[in-house]
């Protein structure tokens, strides 16, 4: 479905991203792991226009998005929930989530709501309230529902577990999981590379720009390098 | 001093009234300021003349239907709406305009270039009204011309009689603003221009087009200093290319009273310094034994304003705390 070639993104004379390749597939979850400043969340926000590549090419379905505005790549079908969740704190949760289905004016929009509030009954309770009162947690619900509301094909998810206590790490975890057996193709990025591979099917290791190692998430959990860098063993 | 005391109480009405034509004025330019602030935390400096090409356009349609001889033709409130229209049109435009050519460019410039832009832009449109009336007038003072019916008066009280054209002044401003209201509070696209507000990369992660939502915004704060224009030139009757640049000024302030970018400031904001000035200029010489006159209503209201921001730096309603992260 997406598929990241020889990807290199400067940010002025720093190199951030080395001939990045990456692939996600239909109905995959892919977890990019990687230290801080490895280059997880350059390479989500390059697939979304808000960075452009020096080189390389993205291509979803096969359609180049290298060069496409980001409100353009949102109406091919990519939501972006970026780190540190970036609600409207000033807009309560309903016009949030409505911010969520800008380009649409299908009728899904009310079915696709019941969705949201069925994955995160909280904020169903809080429709009214200004984002920014709302908990940590329920503030990457409410990242999570209004990229759900885009009823994107592909997902990016941009450290979804910072800042939380872990039984909220978990619940958001266990609803990405669920969104993916509803069957949505979800590229998630995550410091907490444990969480990650445990939910995901196949897994990308980043180290100073470049992909340093590849394979399932059985695979990399197994990994004697990853388990030390990355699990802490 | 028990006559001073009675005459405060008998011209208390009026004055009240001149200082909420005076702040409807001001909050509706006020907005302008307030809402470009509010997308680009810039000032646009050239809104001042924004404002004023609004009464420009609004005195050459009322000079050419009279011309034609349909200023008392049409009824008064078509001419009316037909006026407000084409000056929100006009000045709402024009500020489309300048952000696409003065301001877009410099995005990504220091922050103090586009505000020398903006000055720039400010003296470029002052002359160029200038020019243009000298070459089609040959005059560019210009005095809106009287509708009869608006100069007509009736008496409210004993002591307050008020003109249909104040009533006019009053009544439009509140529906622009009632209007503005809906559009940014009720509305997606308004939605959308407080999301921008807010965080412009989010807001392009949820598709929403950051630059069309600029450009929007300049053209809703751009018809509000149009359709201020109109009113202005209703109600005050003269105008040449230059007034736009106090009335400007002052609605600025109030906009910063209020707290910039926040939208119902502008228009707290804009009513509060017009009251100030109002009673200024009335009550001062009253009040100090004509110590100090009218001509310290600017002095008096500026120092109230810079009273508030002592011990409200963000104005008024200014509570909103900008998050970026």
């Amino acid at each position: 479905m997406l598929e990241v070639k020889s990807l290199d993104v400067a940010y002025g004379e720093i190199r951030a991203l080395k001939g990045v390749e990456l692939e996600v597939g239909r109905g995959e979850i892919v977890t990019i792991l990687g230290n801080n400043g490895a280059g997880k969340t350059t390479t989500l926000k390059t697939i979304s226009g808000l960075l452009h590549p020096t080189r390389g090419t993205i291509t979803l379905e096969a359609e180049p998005l290298v060069g496409v505005p980001p409100h353009a790549i949102v109406s091919r079908g990519v939501a972006h929930v970026p780190e540190g969740r970036h609600i409207f704190n000033r807009l309560t949760v309903r016009e949030n989530l409505t911010m969520g289905a800008y380009l649409r004016s299908d009728t899904g929009i009310a079915t696709d709501l019941e969705r949201v509030f069925a994955l995160f009954p909280r904020l169903a309770e809080r429709i009214t309230q200004v984002a920014g009162t709302l908990s940590g947690g329920e503030q990457q619900m409410l990242a999570i529902g209004r990229a759900l509301m885009a009823n994107p094909r592909l997902l990016l998810l941009d450290e979804p577990s910072m800042g939380l206590a872990p039984v909220l790490v978990e619940q958001i975890f266990d609803t990405i999981s669920d969104i993916n057996r509803q069957g949505m193709t979800i590229l998630l990025v995550e410091q907490n590379a444990a969480m990650a591979l445990s939910i995901a099917h196949r897994g990308y290791v980043l180290e100073t720009g470049s992909i340093a190692l590849t394979g399932t998430a059985a695979e990399l959990a197994d990994n004697p390098e990853v388990r030390r860098a990355y699990l802490g063993e | 001093m028990c006559m001073d005391v009675a005459l405060l109480v008998r011209i208390f009405p009026e004055v009240l009234l001149d200082g909420i034509i005076l702040g409807f004025m001001y909050a509706l330019i006020a907005l302008g300021y307030t809402m470009v602030y509010g997308v680009l935390e810039f000032i646009n400096f050239a809104h001042s003349e924004i404002f004023i090409v609004g009464a420009f356009v609004g005195v050459e349609i009322l000079l050419g239907l009279k011309s034609v001889g349909l200023l008392d033709g049409l009824p008064w409130p078509i001419v009316l709406v037909l006026v407000l229209i084409a000056g929100m049109a006009a000045s709402g435009l024009l500020a489309v305009t300048v952000e696409r050519i003065a301001y877009r460019p410099l995005r990504n410039a220091p922050r103090l270039i586009p505000l020398i832009s903006a000055i720039g832009i400010s003296f470029f449109l002052q002359d160029l009204i200038r020019l243009v009336e000298s070459l089609w007038r040959n005059a560019f003072n210009m005095v809106y011309p009287t509708i009869d019916v608006l100069n007509l008066r009736f008496e409210l009280t004993e002591t307050l009689d008020v003109s249909v054209k104040s009533l006019v002044v009053i009544v439009g401003a509140v529906l622009m603003l009632w209007a503005l209201h809906l559009i940014v509070n009720r509305t997606k696209v308004g939605t959308a221009i407080r999301a921008v507000a807010e965080d412009q990369a989010a807001a392009s992660l949820m598709g929403i087009d950051v630059n069309r939502i600029i450009s929007l915004t300049f053209l809703i704060g751009g018809a509000m200093g149009g359709a201020a224009g109109v009113l202005f030139g209703v109600q005050y009757g003269l105008i040449n290319p230059y007034s736009g640049f106090i009335p400007g000024l002052k609605a600025f302030t109030a906009a910063v009273l209020g707290g910039i970018g926040n939208i119902p400031g502008a228009m707290v904001g804009g009513l509060v310094l017009g009251l100030l000035e109002a009673f200024a200029a009335s009550y001062l010489s009253l009040l100090t034994g004509g110590a100090f006159g009218a001509e310290y209503k600017d002095i008096f209201a500026f120092s109230v304003l810079i009273l508030i921001l002592i011990f409200r730096p963000k104005g008024l309603l200014g509570e909103v705390v900008r998050e970026r992260a």
